[in-house]
Parts: structure tokens; sequence; C-alpha cells
């Protein structure tokens, strides 16, 4: 009995923080999609916030005699920034000002992003003398540092208490992401360029701001899911193990579960989590088998799709516009 | 004819006593896309408290003058003066800030959002959005102006009628005092455009100015107080209304004198074409489309269909098309010129072709099951043809050389048969429809709406090549919607009321108000009607 409720607790906590990943990469997609733009460089963006967080990390503590764990944390935060903006940058510049397409576009940057941050990542390893030997101990222990009050919460304390602060950021993210999107002027103006761009021009509503900037900031939420994982899911180091870029695909796959809703992207991500990780709890199960659950998250979106389309509901589909490039003189 | 017609422009200013200065007045305003030049070197003045008609053909640039006007596109030269002063119009912005508004003829309005959402749109005020105040505003305009609109509703569930008066609402909640309609009834039954016309005079009242953009004469008559006529992009005059017909209007629009009477050539060598009896549709959600629909159509004849929207016009050319399924007890049976029978039903597209029948449909929907936008002239004319060829090969010679019959023939305006169809304006589009749907001497040709939207040279090129058909022996069924063509043009006319056949009335001697009566009674003047059928 107890070993249950012990197994329970541990598929939750794993299904949290994983999830959290997941969560980051999802919200900045939402943000970026809900102007029309298709970017499916998220795993690419996560590789360029994980390499860039941990690049600065490591220089800071490398160069600096006794690290101090906050000033890490910032300089992480915004290299992890600098690096999935400009990744974001790059995104936004060939599809809108270029106007190239965005699917090909997306997919290369993907490809990029994992390429530059297995690059940095191995020169990194170099550099701390080998592979697995990169240690940025004292960021990752800001990072991990959990909210425990005291001990006497059990479970509860399991469960709520027991993860690094991005894991809350990422709600507290999520919460004002839609308020912003569905309550206020700009996120109006936001939700109708990318339902239709060309009406949203001739109501006087910037187009082109718009779209640079949900895919920017959106790009600098995703790659937030990058840093989470390289900082305190893998504990301060780098794998060239292309984890980073499956959990971006998950990312992508949640987009669509949670119909482009950030609220729903919260209790989507858990559940990803627990499905993607409900393997390790079911015992007996051979190596293919392990596999094959960790589709379920993908067969979960594949029904979700399938509801929604049979369902037709207007509210649940995806933004109008969404992967066309807008070019006003166009006709 | 240019100072014929620009003398009384002047007699604007000599009527009111002084120099007026105008809302809006446009110095010789030029734009291109690519080769293609949309306006040259026009001028043109609107005035406060009037509604100006700009008049002229389809692609005639009335759009692309207007929307320079409203900051969609920003003229390649000329200048723009609102109340006197030099504007320069970039933006949507620089338009409403200027008080200019435009409702587009395709609605700019977001599906997904209400309609007090899509008022707000764009605009400046607190960040957190204030719907309350909004609904309240709206509230207060529709009262002013007679509207009527539910601020709460999302435009997906808006019939058009409803979009185009948030369109309207939308325009004056940013303040607008000059208004542009672009072909604002081409989408309005008769009682909505009558509405319209009403809240138009109710806001001239209010001192506002208002262009309305159409090329129907009888719409510029009753509504407008002057006219400005387009021309291939040039302006050509402007008229106060009360001191002008249709004829002249028309004659300054096309450049040369147009016959307003529709041909009407005495059937020849009628023979029995198409044979449908008891046909009968229920669709997907067990509605009721057509009910007992029985009819024959000759070759050498035009059968008129009229009925109000959505009567099973639809339904019943899909059906014959063999793009629906009727309910067992149908029969849809064609004769060939030798006489021989066979029945359409349920057989598909290809099987029909390939039974031999010559049959070509011009459907409502030109952009969608006509044509498809993206691809060029050519490729449109493929879409027919694309199992003739060699093996496995495509034979691309003879729809190039069909399109470029169809272009020089029709007078089709475009840079070239290499341009996407949707680049081409309405009247171009159906033009190159029709082209090819006849290109294939069909012994049946089916058209829906085929003048919808089109100009008056355009549609009566339309005309002429239904008669064209009928004079080959084909059998021609006209879905229409304004009587008065039904009338002029067809030799049967056959009613539909709610998916029932009201009666069949002859072309000649039936009346407009006896069609009307029997498009929303079943029966009503039917009786009467088939009396003459036998006579005849």
């Amino acid at each position: 009995m107890n070993q249950t409720l012990a197994q329970i607790i541990s598929l939750i906590t794993t299904a949290v923080s994983f999830g959290t990943v997941i969560m980051y990469g999802s919200l900045g997609e939402i943000l970026t999609e809900k102007s029309g733009q298709l970017n499916l460089g998220v795993p690419g963006i996560m590789y360029l916030g994980g390499i860039g967080g941990l690049i600065g990390a490591f220089l800071y503590e490398t160069h600096t005699a006794a690290p101090v764990p906050g000033v890490g944390l910032i300089i992480a935060l915004a290299c992890t920034v600098a690096a999935s903006v400009l990744g974001g940058l790059i995104y936004a510049f060939l599809t809108i000002s270029l106007r190239a397409n965005q699917n090909v576009t997306g997919l290369t940057l993907t490809i990029f992003g994992s390429g530059v941050a297995n690059f940095f990542g191995g020169s990194l390893s170099k550099l701390a003398g080998g592979v697995g030997q990169i240690s940025v101990a004292s960021t990752s222990s800001a990072f991990r540092a959990t909210q425990h009050l005291t001990d006497k919460l059990g479970w509860f304390d399991s469960i709520f208490l027991s993860y690094g602060f991005m894991v809350y950021l990422a709600l507290i993210i999520a919460v004002v992401m839609s308020i912003f999107v569905n309550r206020t002027r700009r996120g109006l103006n936001l939700r109708a360029v990318g339902e239709n761009p060309a009406t949203s021009d001739a109501a006087g509503i910037n187009v082109t701001l718009y779209k640079y900037l949900a895919t920017c900031v959106g790009a600098a939420v995703s790659g937030l899911g990058g840093l989470y994982y390289v900082m305190d899911y893998i504990k301060g180091t780098w794998a060239n193990d292309g984890n980073i870029e499956a959990v971006g695909w998950l990312a992508v796959a949640l987009v669509i579960f949670a119909t482009w809703k950030p609220l729903r992207s919260i209790w989507g991500a858990y559940l990803f989590g627990a499905l993607y990780w409900l393997y390790n709890f079911i015992p007996g199960l051979s190596r293919s088998s392990q596999e094959l659950f960790k589709m379920l998250p993908y067969i979960v979106t594949i029904l979700v799709l399938i509801t929604v389309s049979l369902r037709r509901k207007k509210e649940d589909q995806p933004p109008s516009s969404l992967g066309l490039s807008y070019f006003r003189e166009d006709r | 004819m240019e100072n014929e017609v620009k003398a009384p422009a002047g007699a604007v200013c000599a009527e009111s006593g002084e120099e007026r200065i105008p809302a809006v007045r446009m110095e010789g305003i030029s734009k291109r896309f690519g080769h293609k030049t949309a306006n040259e070197n026009v001028s043109l003045e609107i005035y406060h408290g009037e509604i100006l008609s700009l008049l002229g053909e389809n692609g005639s640039g009335k759009t692309t003058l207007m929307n320079m006007l409203s900051g969609i596109y920003f003229p390649d030269a000329g200048s723009v003066y609102v109340d006197g002063k030099l504007v320069h119009i970039r933006s949507p912005k620089d338009a409403f800030d200027l008080h200019i508004g435009m409702i587009h003829q395709h609605f700019k309005l977001v599906d997904l959002l209400t309609a007090a959402e899509n008022v707000i749109l764009g605009m400046k005020g607190k960040r957190l959005l204030d719907l309350k105040s909004v609904r309240r505003r709206i509230t207060e305009i529709c009262e002013r102006y007679g509207f009527e609109v539910d601020p709460d509703k999302k435009v997906y569930d808006m019939s058009v009628s409803e979009k185009q008066t948030l369109e309207i609402i939308k325009v004056l909640y940013r303040g607008a005092d000059i208004l542009i309609l672009d072909e604002p009834t081409a989408v309005l039954t008769p009682q909505e455009t009558r509405r319209l016309f009403g809240v138009m005079r109710n806001m001239k009242q209010d001192g506002k100015s208002i262009v309305i953009i159409t090329h129907k004469l009888h719409e510029v008559m009753e509504i407008s107080d002057r006219v400005a006529v387009l021309r291939k992009g040039e302006y050509i005059g402007s008229l106060l209304t009360k001191d002008t017909d249709p004829q002249q209007l028309t004659d300054m629009m096309v450049g040369h004198r147009v016959s307003l009477n529709i041909e009407r050539p005495e059937p020849e060598n009628l023979r029995k074409c198409l044979e449908v009896e008891h046909l009968t549709v229920i669709d997907s959600e067990g509605v009721t489309k057509l009910n007992d629909v029985s009819f024959t159509a000759n070759g050498g004849e035009i059968l008129g269909i009229a009925g109000v929207a959505g009567s099973g016009q639809k339904e019943l050319l899909e059906v014959i098309a063999g793009l629906q399924n009727a309910q067992n007890g149908s029969s849809v049976i064609y004769t060939d010129m030798e006489g021989r029978t066979s029945s359409l039903l349920g057989l598909t597209p290809m099987e029909i072709k390939k039974l031999g029948v010559a049959l070509a449909f011009v459907p409502e929907d030109r952009l969608g099951m006509g044509l498809v936008g993206d691809l060029d002239i050519t490729d449109n004319m493929l879409i027919r043809t694309y199992m003739e060829g060699h093996g496995m090969f495509v034979d691309f010679k003879k729809p190039r050389h069909l399109a470029e019959e169809i272009v020089r023939e029709l007078q089709v305006v475009t840079p070239g048969i290499d341009t996407p169809i949707r680049k081409l304006s309405g009247g171009n589009v159906q033009k190159v429809l029709v082209g090819r749907e006849i290109s294939g001497h069909p012994s049946l040709l089916m058209s829906a709406y085929a003048v919808r939207g089109l100009d008056i040279n355009t549609s009566f090129m339309i005309y002429r090549l239904m008669n064209e058909q009928k004079k080959r022996g084909a059998a021609v069924i006209f879905v229409g919607e304004d009587l008065d063509v039904l009338l002029e043009l067809c030799d049967r006319i056959m009613v539909l009321c709610a998916g029932q056949v009201s009666g069949i009335v002859d072309g000649r001697t039936a009346t407009k108000e006896q069609v009307g009566l029997m498009m929303t009674s079943l029966g009503a003047g039917a009786a009467g009607a088939e009396e003459k059928e036998g006579a005849k």
C-alpha cells in the first residue's frame, strides 16, 4: 500500500518536472502561433535556450573563484533569453520580412538549433575536460532549490513543493499569458492578427510588429524550457542525446492538445509528462514496449485532433491564418 | 464626351451658390500593379452631406481608387486633400485619423471574435478590455441610425447583412465622417438593400459623406446625389443624378453605346434533352431540399429557374451534375442528339462524361467549385481535360490554346494566361469559367447566378453566350435572382418555392409580380401559368 502511494507520488513529481519542460516549449509556441506564425523550430529554440544558459553559467563559474548561485541564475536566464530570441529573430526575419515558407524555415531552425547547441555542448565538454564533466553546480543549485517550508507536510510537500522555482514560473507565465490573450486589448489584436491579418491591417494594427514580437517573446518562453531542462532536470550538465528535440516535438504536440489555450497546456503538460514516463511505473516491460508507451502523448494528441475536428467548435481550431505569410499589396 | 460631362459637375458648385470645400479632393491619382495600370490620373471630389456613386465596370479601378483613400494602398502619383488640407494616407490608421472609413466588399471581420471585439479591434485605449462601454456605444450608434446588431454575437454566426451592418458600425464607432461602401448591395436581398439605403439616408442627414461603389444603375439612380464614372482606370466625369439617366451612364461607363435590352431569339428545333421526374433530395441533416420536382429542359431553349435563395436551386443542379444523391423514386433522364436515353442519377461526374453527355456546369461558387484560384488560366482549362493526352503525360498544348482563345474572344482582362485566377476581378473570373464550360460544345449547360456581381458589359456578354448555346441547340438552365433578367432572357421559367415547383411559366407572357408571388407562396398564380403552357 505504502509502496503504491510512493509510486504514485513519484509518477506525479516526474510528470510535473518533465511536463514543465514541455509546458515552456508549448506556451512559447502558443503565443507565436496566436500571431499566425507556425514555428516548427521549437525544438531548435529550446536547444539554443538550453545551451545559451549553460554557456553563460559555465563561463561565469569557471572565471569566478567563488560563484554566487543567484548571480549565475540571472546570467543563465539572460543568456537563455538572448539565445532563444536570436533564434526567434532568425525565424521571424525569414518568414515575416522575406516571407519564406514557415514549415520549411521552422524545420530548418530545429536542425540549426540542435546543431549549434550540440557543437557548443561538445566544446564545453572539451573545455571542462571530457564528456559529462561540465558542471555548473552553484548555478544549478539555485535552479533546483526547492520550496520546503517544513518537514511535516509529507506527501503534500512531495507533490507540490519539491520543485525548483521554474516549475512555478511556468504556471505564472501560463496564467499571465491567458489573461493577456483573452482579456487585454493587445491580446485581442494579437488574436486578430493570427485569425485574419488583412482585417487586422485594415483595422490599423501593425501586423508585422505583432508577428515579430509574438515570435520573439514566444521563442524566449520556449527557450526557458531548454534552460529548465539543462539546469534543473539534468542538474546542470550537457548531454548529446537528442532528448531536448524529443521534448520539443512533444511541446508542438501539446499546442494542438491544448487547442491553443495557455491554461489548458498546464494540465496537458503534466498529463504528457505522466504518459511519457508511465512505462517506468509498469513492471516487466521490455525495451520495445517502453518505446510504445512513450508514444502515448502523441496518440492522445491525435485523439484530441480527431475530437476537435469532429466537434467543429470554432474556438478550438488553430488560428485561421496559421502558417500563411501576409503581404498587404498582394492581389 | 469629356466636355459634355464636366459641365454638370461644375453645376454642383453653381447650385450651392459658392465654392464649397470638398470633404475629400483627389488629384491626379495614379496606381500601378506590376504592368497593370489600375488608376491613371484620376481626380475626384467628395462633398459633405452627399451620397456619391462611383460607377464603373469590373476592373475599372473603383475599388483601387477608394483603397488609396482608406490607406490600403498608397498612390504612385497624385495628391489627396481632406477638407482642403494636403494629406498622406499611408495606412488604414491614417485614414481613421482623418475620419475616413471603408466598408470593403469582402468583409474585413474576424470570424472568431464577437461584434464588439471586432468593433474595437486595433483601437487605442485602456490595456484591459472594457467591453461593457463598447456595447453601450454600439447600442447608441444603432439607435441613432436605425441598425440592429447584437454586440456579443460571434461573427461566424452572422448573416451577410448582419456582417455588413457590423462593418458600418465599426467605421462609425471610429468616428468616420466619410464612409466608402464597396458594392454593399451585391450580397443583400432586396429587403436588406432597402434597409441599408434607409440607413445611408440617415447618415447623409447627419452630414456624413458617403461614397457607394456600384455597377447597378437602378441603385445609382435611387440612392445617390451625384455619380462619378470611371472607365479602365480613368476618370470619365461626374454628373448630378437628377440630370442623367441609366442609358447615358451606361454609355459613359462602357465608352460606347450599349443596348440595355436582352436579346431573346425564338427557340428553334426544340428537342427533349433532360427529363427530371419526382426528384426528391434530403440532405445529411434530414432537411428536405427538393420535394417531388418534375420538369423537362429542351434543347434550343433557355429554362430559367427562379426562387428565393436556398429554395433548392443548388441541390437541383448538383444532382444533375452528379455531385449529390437523390432519394429513391427520383429520375433524371438525359436524351442525346440521336434520341438515345440514359439515366444520370447516381452517376459521378466522370461517369456522366464517359457516357458521352456533354454537360457544362457554371456553379454559383466560381472560385471553389468552378475554378482553382491559385492555378493559372491554362491549368484551370486542364481541370476539364486532364485525362486527355498521351499515356501518362498531360497534354498542355490544347488547354493553352483554349486559354489564349478565351482571353482573346471574351476580352478577359489579365496580365497573361499564366496569372493565377484569384488575381483576376470577379467578371473576368466568370468569363474564364463560362468560356471553359462552353468550349466543350455542351448539349446541356447549367449556370447558377452566372451574372452575380458582374458589371453590365460582362453580364451582357454572358447573356449573349447563353443565347449562342441555345441557338446551337443546347438546353440551357439558367438559375437567376434578378427577375427582370429572367423575364427578358428565358423562354420558360420554373419557379421554386421551398424545394417544390411552384409552377412553370412562359417567359414572354409572365409578369414580375406573378413570378414574385409564386416564389413566396406555393402554387399561387401557377394555375393560370399552366394553362398558358397548355395553350402553347
